[in-house]
This record gives structure tokens, sequence and C-alpha cells, in this order.
């Protein structure tokens, strides 16, 4: 029996203001959520520009692990980026938090690699003990060698301070969409539209450029990248996907400039449902590993793919989200939402995915069996939620059958997984929501 | 009492601002410890300063913890001598943890430093006790720091620490974070130098081929640098079985930055496994290393070409001609001009290698190539190494064959391929004699005079007094005045500057007759510009010719009423530099 379909998941927490609205000072709205490599810490970075850490309670003796909800407090807030003009071009840069990824442990601090559109920033968050000079040496001028004193210092107060390590800038012509960090531990890349550079952690003023898809007529241009990733345990492995539909598979080991992909995962079009937004909802918005390397798992608009790293022809499985909306294409082109960008997530065991949609709904599909769970991330729905298995032309709960119905400005783009327990975080608007089994 | 009065203070404020919140002051004063120190005496840094500093360890700037690492190498004496030596180990520890590297790494040469002079006695108590917590760190910085420490205190330990440091130190090659394992590959070559060959070929030559196979790429990059190390180390004949089938790997190995590194090391792998091998592989791999599909690979090889022929003995020359010539035409070609601009460095080195004949039959045609490639670094590699090549074929074969090429280098439109044909210039004269070089480079000389980049004006006159040098004052007299004459006239005046300045540099070498009857009342007709720039220059001129020096008579009766003309100038900066002269 598959364990997933017993699995039940409850509402644990939610931090943020309890408004819901958009329209009520946009600066709150999360951008982005990460779990750290052991699970103990959630980021999340907002539109205007900050980062709140979210540490987890240490579990009493008495409870015992199944059945006690994970209860995250919070444990720090910084300002990670300001908006800034760019006077060459005119426009402005926008301060939002586009990505957050942990870096391993190297010590008693933490250290996240945060970016907005156009820099990088390498961050150590750390207990800072406040020292105060409690008494310099003598103002009498010294007479002999043991007047000399030494300043003594007694420690104030411990606070958790977050400083800028390094600021890897300037290597971005156009918006940066994602940072992947690499299983060699120092280094990363990052990619905006047309390229995927290559830094090292320690040095932030040189980064390799490994991947240019910039033509040389710019009026040629057909397909932008829309998100890198690394291999989790292959060192010269890494992916990006495009706004045509197709995740290339490249390896560091072959040339310096990997712009010919060792392998390329699109599924050929089908003739029948192709229609005027077919190339919009082909865009591939989000892209991940699983944790064991064996598996990619992609999110265009309307579907979720699996891949399996080894077959390049179609994916193993595909599964439509919110299929209900198809019909309605049009007014979404219209306000802008068939833009929207969805993540996806996997499960510390490789065996679940997540996904987001519109009224605040998120869903879990279980990667083996055909099993789903739709849940809303709002405080009215604390009930716990079952799986329940999904059958083609099933009917949905009450609410999301009328798609006239559903609020088109409450949307789930941000969601993360604990690395290896069933704890979800999921951002909805200026909320983060905590999720268990 | 006074002096000693006076020497403190400052030293009071010195310590004072260890703590200030401006981070220029506590470096300067973390700079200045040791007077520091010696002010306090011995017994009070060892019992105040020194756990002073350990507290300041912890949260202070990356620039200031540096500083502070590297202090700390150098305070034996001021704690009071190898005795107290240890006491500087704990901070030294501290500052071995953080996430900087650079601190790390001078907080471990400092510990390395002090342990040499640790008196034996304390030795183990100390240094060996340090390593081995910092090996079993938690974290992987503390561990990577730990491998920078084997090779000092191996030397000193006893058999049975030994035995334990040759276990610890595989342990850390094994580690699971790959940056250990690197920091652990990167020492293994100066680690294996202090054991016994038995122990290097039981111990260190398994983890050594293990390391050259690991995943992450950045640990396989360093096994090269070990394949040398340890290859010289071990016999011929052992490096053959040994390290030989680890080269192998890695000069086919997947990952194209591995193979740029062996074609980076390639002449430190030939010298280190000897002739045999070089003759019978090396010159294979090579060849592939010559012809591999990544163009980084190709310029690291192309940068070797000369040096690994070199290493080959005279009597191998024609595995030079059968197999590395070929690549070489190759490259020559190559798509990439990184690739050609490296062959172009060294290429002119072959030149004596392989002898006046093979010379002219094989590489003659391939500079000629270079020369007229159309990516100007290119061009400018091969003009550098001219010489090279002029020893083994002479200057009548270069003149013949090389010279139309220079000739249309000269006026190339990149200055710098200019510049460089300038600095050539000399050299070819005291060669091929006057008469040839009149015919043929005189013109182009004078003309670069005119040229419109001043660098390449300010080496053409640099140039003149060379050839002056060379050629005799009556030829500067004949041939490079008259040139001189016209140019003062030039209605742009940096072209009348440009005449100052042959003065200047000419002044020197002419002797006192051209001096006085030519160049002096031209430089003095010079003072009457209209334009302040040549005036004031002027007045350096003449300053320069003042200490040529100029016959007293001259500086009399035209000199000084020149300067002191100049000295009432409107122009501010003219009577500046008269003034100066006048002096």
């Amino acid at each position: 029996m598959f364990s997933s379909d017993h699995l039940e998941w409850k509402f644990s927490q939610v931090f943020g203001e309890g408004r819901n609205s958009v329209d009520d000072g946009t600066d709150d709205v999360v951008s982005a959520v990460e779990f750290d490599s052991t699970g103990d810490y959630i980021a999340a970075g907002d539109r205007g520009g900050r980062i709140i850490i979210f540490e987890r309670e240490q579990k009493t003796k008495e409870s015992s692990k199944k059945g006690k909800s994970a209860e995250y407090k919070f444990f720090t807030e910084f300002q990670s980026h300001e908006p800034e003009f760019d006077y060459l071009k005119s426009l402005e840069i926008e301060e939002k938090i586009n990505k957050i990824k942990w870096c391993k442990r190297q010590n008693q601090s933490h250290f996240l690699l945060s970016t907005n559109d156009k820099t990088i920033k390498l961050w150590k968050v750390y207990e800072k003990k406040i020292k105060a000079v409690s008494a310099f040496g003598d103002k009498k001028v010294p007479k002999k060698p043991s007047d000399l004193k030494l300043p003594s210092l007694d420690t104030r107060e411990t606070l958790i301070g977050a400083t800028p390590r390094r600021v890897f800038a300037n290597a971005h012509a156009y918006h940066i969409n994602s940072i992947s960090l690499n299983s060699d531990g120092e280094t990363y890349i990052s990619s905006d539209d047309l390229r995927i550079n290559l830094w090292n952690l320690g040095i932030s003023d040189q980064s390799f450029n490994i991947v240019d898809i910039k033509p040389a007529n710019m009026e040629e241009l057909t397909e932008v990248i829309t998100t890198a990733e690394f291999h989790p345990i292959h060192c010269n492995l890494f992916i990006y996907s495009s706004s045509k539909g197709t995740i290339k598979l490249s390896d560091m080991r072959s040339a310096a400039l990997c712009d010919s992909h060792a392998k390329e995962f699109q599924e050929p079009e089908d003739p029948s449902s192709k229609s005027f937004f077919s190339e919009i909802i082909s865009s591939i918005s989000d892209v991940k590993f699983s944790r064991d390397g064996r598996y990619i798992v992609s999110r265009d608009y309307m579907t979720l793919k699996v891949w399996d790293i080894n077959m390049e022809s179609k994916p193993i499985k595909t599964i439509h989200i919110h299929d209900h909306l198809r019909p309605k294409l049009c007014d979404l082109y219209e306000n802008d939402c068939i833009f929207d960008k969805f993540e996806c997530t996997v499960s510390g065991d490789s065996n679940l995915i997540m996904t987001g949609s519109y009224h605040n709904n998120f869903h879990i599909y279980d990667r083996e069996s055909k099993n789903e769970c739709q849940l809303e991330a709002s405080k009215m729905a604390s009930k716990t939620k079952k799986a329940v298995p999904m059958k083609p032309g099933r009917k949905k709960s009450k609410d999301e059958l009328n798609p006239d119905t559903i609020d088109f400005s409450k949307k789930v783009l941000h969601t993360s997984w604990h690395p290896y327990e069933n704890i979800i975080a999921v951002a909805a608007s200026n909320n983060l929501f905590v999720f268990n089994t | 009492m006074s002096d000693v009065e006076d020497n403190l203070q400052p030293i009071a404020i010195l310590i004072d601002e260890l703590k200030n919140e401006d981070i220029q002051l506590r470096l300067n004063s973390v700079r200045r410890l040791g007077t520091i120190a010696r002010a306090l005496g011995a017994e009070r840094t060892r019992k105040e300063l020194i756990p002073f500093l350990a507290e300041s360890v912890e949260d202070d700037e990356d620039e200031v913890l540096l500083a502070l690492a590297e202090e700390l190498g150098a305070f034996v004496e001021h704690v009071g001598g190898p005795e107290f030596a240890s006491l500087l180990l704990q901070s030294l520890e501290s500052l071995a943890t953080v996430e900087e590297t650079t601190v790390r790494e001078k907080a471990v040469e400092s510990i390395c430093k002090i342990g040499e002079v640790i008196p034996q006695d304390q030795f183990q108590q100390s240094f060996v006790i340090l390593l081995k917590r910092l090996a079993s760190g938690d974290w992987f910085t503390s561990r990577s720091s730990s491998c920078g420490l084997f090779p000092t205190a191996y030397p000193r330990a006893s058999e049975e620490v030994k035995r334990d440091l040759r276990s610890l130190f595989l342990q850390l090659c094994k580690d699971d974070i790959p940056m250990v394992r690197r920091a652990a590959s990167a020492q293994l070559g100066k680690f294996a130098k202090h054991l016994q060959p038995m122990h290097v070929k039981s111990d260190l030559c398994p983890i050594f081929v293990q390391l050259a196979n690991d995943d992450q790429d950045s640990v396989r990059l360093l096994a090269v640098d070990n394949c040398v190390a340890i290859a010289t180390i071990l016999s011929n004949d052992e490096s053959a079985t040994i390290v030989l089938p680890t080269v192998r790997t890695c000069a086919s190995d997947k990952s194209w930055r591995v193979r740029y590194m062996v074609a980076d090391h390639f002449c430190e792998l030939a010298s280190a496994l000897g002739k045999d091998v070089t003759k019978n592989e090396l010159v294979h791999a090579f060849v592939r290393l010559l012809k591999d599909p990544e163009a980084e690979v190709r310029t690291a090889a192309a940068c070797k070409v000369t040096l690994f022929c070199g290493l080959l003995p005279p009597s191998q020359v024609d595995l030079v001609l059968r197999y590395i010539l070929p690549c070489v035409k190759d490259l020559a070609n190559d798509s990439s001009q990184h690739v050609r601009a490296a062959l172009a460095t060294v290429i002119m080195g072959l030149a004596p290698i392989l002898g006046k004949e093979k010379t002219i039959e094989h590489l003659v045609e391939l500079f000629l190539h270079l020369l007229k490639d159309e990516h100007a670094e290119v061009r400018l590699n091969i003009i550098s190494k001219l010489d090279a090549v002029n020893k083994v074929i002479g200057i009548e074969l270069l003149s013949q064959s090389l010279l139309p090429a220079i000739m249309e280098l000269a006026e190339d439109k990149q200055w710098r391929v200019r510049l460089a044909i300038i600095e050539y210039i000399p050299l070819l004269a005291s060669q091929l004699g006057v008469e040839f070089f009149d015919e043929k480079l005189g013109n182009l000389c004078l003309a670069f005079l005119g040229d419109s980049v001043h660098s390449v004006r300010s080496a053409a006159t640099t140039n003149l007094r060379k050839l002056t040098e060379v050629f005799g004052v009556e030829w500067a007299q004949s041939h490079i005045i008259p040139k001189i004459l016209s140019l003062y006239l030039h209605p742009n005046y940096l072209y009348r500057m440009t005449t100052l300045n042959a003065v200047t540099v000419l002044a020197p070498v002419v002797g006192n007759e051209l001096l006085n009857n030519v160049l002096l009342p031209l430089v003095l007709r010079l003072g009457l510009d209209t334009v302040p720039n040549i005036r004031f220059n002027v007045a350096k001129t003449l300053q320069a010719l003042l200490s040529v020096p100029l016959d007293p008579v001259s500086v009399q009766t035209r000199v000084k009423p020149a300067l002191m003309k100049l000295c009432d100038d409107s122009d501010r900066d003219v009577v500046f530099y008269s003034r100066l002269a006048f002096q």
C-alpha cells in the first residue's frame, strides 16, 4: 500500500497579517519561499525586498513525532535588497526578491543567497554578541609601561544579525529569474532571460557565462530562458527551461560554453489541441529535480509534467491542474493571469509533487499512484484533507466547478517542501501558511 | 624618563584604537601590535594582550582578522620566546575556522610558522592536539584548515603519532564534503615529501588514485598537480606503474577542465616522469591535447609547445617534426583567436630547436601567416619575438621574407602594433647596417614622429636616440635633424611638441656642436610660440639641456635671457617652469 493513500494534510500555522487583498500595499506580498537543508528554517522573501526567517520550535521530550504539528516561530527579519534606478536605461530596478536559496551549513551561522532582478547577495545570519567597551585606558598620560591599560569588554546582549558577505552585481543585462547552488558547495548558477552565468561563492567580481541564447539579431528572438537548476548530485549537470516548453540538460564537462545541450526534453505538440494560446501556456514556469536526481518535474500554465531523466521524448506523467480554466483562457489573457508563473515542488522522498493554482488553492499529487489532494491556503480552511483518487473528468469540489466564482487575484505561486518530512510552506499573497500531515 | 613618556602616549592611543569603531583605525592598531607588545613587555603580553585578542577574534571584519592572523605569526618574540609560543595557538585556531578563506589560509600559515619553533617537548601537546581538534571539527571549515598543518606536524612527530597522522590524513581525503577533499588533495604533494617512500607507496598512492577518480570535478582537477609531486618522489619505473595510468585518465577525462590542467602542467609532468615515458607516451598525449575539441584546452597546450619540445633531447627532433609540427600548422589556422594568439607567443621559440634548415622549410611560412592574422593580438605576439628567429635564420633571410610584412604592420590600424614595431627597429637597425636601413626603414622611422597617437610619437623619439647611438652623430645630422627642423614649423602644436621632445632626448648624444648650433636656436625660437604648452615645455627642455651639460657661454648669453623672458610670461604654468629651470 502506498503510504500516500493515508496521508492527511492539515493546516498548522499562518504568518503575516490577516489581510488577503492585494490592493493594500503590495510590499508585503511574498515572492519567494524556501526551506533550508535541515528543514529547521524557512526563509520568505517579499516584494519590498525583505527576507523573514522562521525557526522550528524545539520539540519537547513528551511529544511523539507523529501527530505533533510542526511549529515554527519568527527568527529574524532583514532588508535584503533596496529599490534602485538604472540611469543608463532609465529603468527602475525592483527590490522584489525573486529567489532564495540556502547554502550548506559551514559553521554556527546560516548563509543564504537572495536575488532580485539584477543583483545576487550572499547573506550571513548569525548570533551577534553585542559587546560594549566598558573602560578604555586611563585618560591621563601614561608615565610608565604599567600605566598602559587594555580596554575591557562586557557582553551586553545577543541579537540575531544579518550582513551581506558578498554582492554579485552587474553580471546580468536582463532580469534574473533563478539561482541554483552546485553540489560541490562552492559554485552556483544564475540565469536571466537569455544567459546563464556560473559563479564561485567566494569571488564576487567575476563570473563565467556558460549559456548564451541571445541571437545575433534581436529581431529573431523567439524564446527565453525561464528557470535553471543544478543536478542535486552530479556537479556537472544542470537543466534550463524555456518559454517554448523545452527543457535542456547540459553537461559542463563537455565544453566551456554549454550552448549545445546533452539532452532535450520536449513533448511534441498535439496538433488537435492547438489554439491561439498554445504557445503561451506551453511556457514552462518552473523546473525542479527530484532529490535523488532521477526525475525532473516541470510546470507550465495548465499542467505538471514528470520526466524521467533517461527519456527525452515524452514525460512519464502529465497532470492537468485546472482544466476547467481552459474555456476561460481568453479572459485570463485579458487580465494577464495567463502569464502567472507557478512554481512546483517535490517532496524529500521524490514521491509527492505540489503546485499552486487560483483562489488560493494548491494541489499535492502522488507521482506513482493516482492520488491527489486539493487544499486551500486560507485560515478558514483549517479542517484536514485527505488525498483522494483522481479520475479524469471527476467533479472537483463545489466552488471550483464554476470558474466564474474563482478569485484570480488569489494565487499560490510559491511553495516549498521540507527536505525529509511532510511539512510544506505555502505563500498566498502576504501570508505564509504551513501545512503538515 | 621623558623619552619613555613620549613614547607611551601614542601606544596608549594605539591600544584604545584596537576597539575603535572606525575599521581603518582598528586595522592600523592591529598592524602595530608588535609595538604595543614591546611596550607592555613579555609578561603582560602573555597575560593580558593575548587573551584580549582572543576575544576580538569572534566578530571583527575580515580585513582586521587577516591582519591579526598575520601579526600573530610573528609574535613569538613578543610573548617571551619559543617556550611560550604555544600561547598564540588558541587565537590562531579560532581564526582557522572562520568562513572567509583568506583569513583561514593566513591563520594556517601562521600556525605552521609558530609550529616550527615550538620546543620539542611541547610539540605533541600543543601542535598535534590542535591539528587533531581541527581535523575532527564539526564544520568543514576547520577540517579543511587542518589539512594545511600536516606537512609541518609530520617531521617532528614520534613514530606512533606519525601513524596517527597518516591515517587522519587519509580520512580527510575521504571526507563527505568536497571542499575538505579538495583541501586534502591540495596538500598531498607537500605531505608526501616528508614521508618515507614506502609509506608514500602504501598509504598515499591508493588515495591519490581515488582522488583522481572523484565524482567532483573540483577534486579531480587537483590530481594533476599530485601526479607531478608523486612522480618526483618515486623512481621512474615506479612512476610508470603508479602515476602514469592516472595521467592517462586525466588526459582523456570527460571534463575539459581536467584536460586543461594536464595541458597546463604538461612540462612538469614530462620532467617528473622521465625521458622514456615522455618519448613513448607523452608525445602522443600532447598531440591529442593540441587537437582537443575544447578551445581552452588547445590554448593551454599551445602555450606549452616550445617548452615541451625543448624537453625532448636533440636526437629526438624528428619526433617533433613528425608529430608536433603538423599540429602546429593546424593550430595556426585554428578558428579561435585565443589559440592562435597563444601559439604566436611561443612559435618563434621553435626555431632554435628545429635548426636553420627546418625553420626555413616549415616555420617561416607559419610566421608570415600569423603576421597577417586578422586579430591584432596574434600579430603583436609574433612581432615581439622576432629576434629569436633572427638568431637562427640570419638577418638576410629575415629581411627578405619578413620585412615586407613588417612594413605593412608599421602602418597597422592598431597603434599597439605600430608601437611594437618601433621597439623592434633599433635591433633591426644594428643588424641590417646603415645602407640597408636607410633604404628600407629610414623613412618609416621619421614618419612615426608624425603619428597620430602620442605613445607612438614618444616611442619614436626614444627610438631616434637609440638609432643615433647605433649609427653615430653624423648620420643623425644628415638624416634626423632635417626632419626635426621641418616638424617644428608644423601648424599643429602637438607636432611642435614632438620636436622639443626629440631635442630633449637627443641632447645627450649629439655632441655640443650640434647642440649649440642647431638644436638650441630651435628651442629658443619655440620659446616665442603662441601656444603656452609649447612655451612651458621649452622651459622644461632648457632645464634638461642645462644638465647635459651645456657650455657656460651659451648658458649665459642665450639660455638665461630666454628663461628670464619666460618668467614674465602671461601664462602661469610657463612662469612656474621657467622659475624651476632658473634654479
